[in-house]
């Protein structure tokens, strides 16, 4: 891994159904994600997704990359939610190599230019 | 409703999990990980593993499994409604697999406020064990909208 090196990741579209899923994969049950009248209720206009699931996504890109028992530490910030449709787009960029540990950014943003989450990850380089 | 910051060092009661093989399939199939890796047993043996490995992320599910894990915020007074997740770190010491019985204990490590009262912040770390080693901490970040105050 060198300074520059890009890796993207396309998720699906956030349909419904995807959150259905991640709520029953992940046991977070929480009722903004999969209910839209209890979201209405409390003036919410309508589910958005787990920032989880973001995060997971992240986490496929990070091991598409390398083995995951490369990765030291991932974490991240949640900057803005991410609506039912959305097609979030994860990339990664090697921001410095140095003592045989790569340190990445990592943002995910949608077609709109909404950046959702910003984080960053350190792996042992090889 | 501010947070006393009296709250920073309590613990919560430790609790542990099962991580189960069907669980790991499941959560491959809902985050779209199509890497056989995860859901094949012989092709996570074939990559080196000795069972079917915990993602990345997926530590935090399974401390989302604790069966008292709403006690914290509801012995705060917080509606879980006006709560947002902040933020998230996890830091890795050691693969989890399947078959694996983890233990997962917290501790409140920060509480601040932002926007005059308006953002109120929680900041926990949790340790995960296997039978003693520590496997991964997790910090999470947890943001509390008051929504009478001025944003």
């Amino acid at each position: 891994m060198k300074t520059g090196d890009t890796l993207t990741l396309d998720a699906p579209e956030i349909t419904r159904t995807v959150l259905a899923l991640y709520a029953g994969a992940s046991g977070d049950h929480n009722p903004v994600h999969i209910d839209s009248d209890a979201c209405r209720e409390v003036g919410i206009p309508d589910v958005f997704a787990h920032g989880m699931l973001s995060m997971a996504y992240l986490g496929r890109l990070l091991t598409d990359w390398v083995p995951q028992r490369r990765i030291r530490s991932y974490e991240v910030r949640f900057s803005a939610i991410t609506p039912v449709h959305a097609k979030p787009r994860c990339t990664g960029t090697v921001s410095r190599v140095e003592d045989g540990l790569a340190h990445l950014d990592l943002t995910i943003s949608l077609p709109d230019g909404t950046v959702t989450l910003v984080g960053s990850a350190v792996v042992l380089a090889n | 409703m501010p947070i006393d910051p009296a709250v920073i060092g309590s613990r919560s009661p430790q609790h542990s999990q099962e991580v189960e093989r069907g669980r790991l399939r499941f959560f491959a199939h809902a985050t779209g990980q199509a890497d056989p890796v995860h859901t094949d047993l012989e092709a996570a043996k074939a990559a080196g593993h000795r069972d079917l490995p915990v993602p990345p992320t997926f530590l935090f599910c399974l401390d989302m499994d604790n069966p008292r894990r709403g006690d914290f915020l509801a012995g705060l007074g917080v509606d879980v409604r006006t709560v947002l997740h902040g933020g998230q770190k996890f830091e890795y010491h050691a693969q989890a697999y399947a078959g694996d019985t983890l233990t997962f204990a917290t501790e409140v490590v920060d509480v601040y406020a932002k926007r005059g009262g308006a953002l109120e912040f929680i900041v926990r770390a949790t340790e995960v064990t296997r039978d003693g080693e520590l496997i991964a901490t997790l910090t999470g970040t947890i943001v509390v909208r008051d929504p009478k105050a001025a944003a």
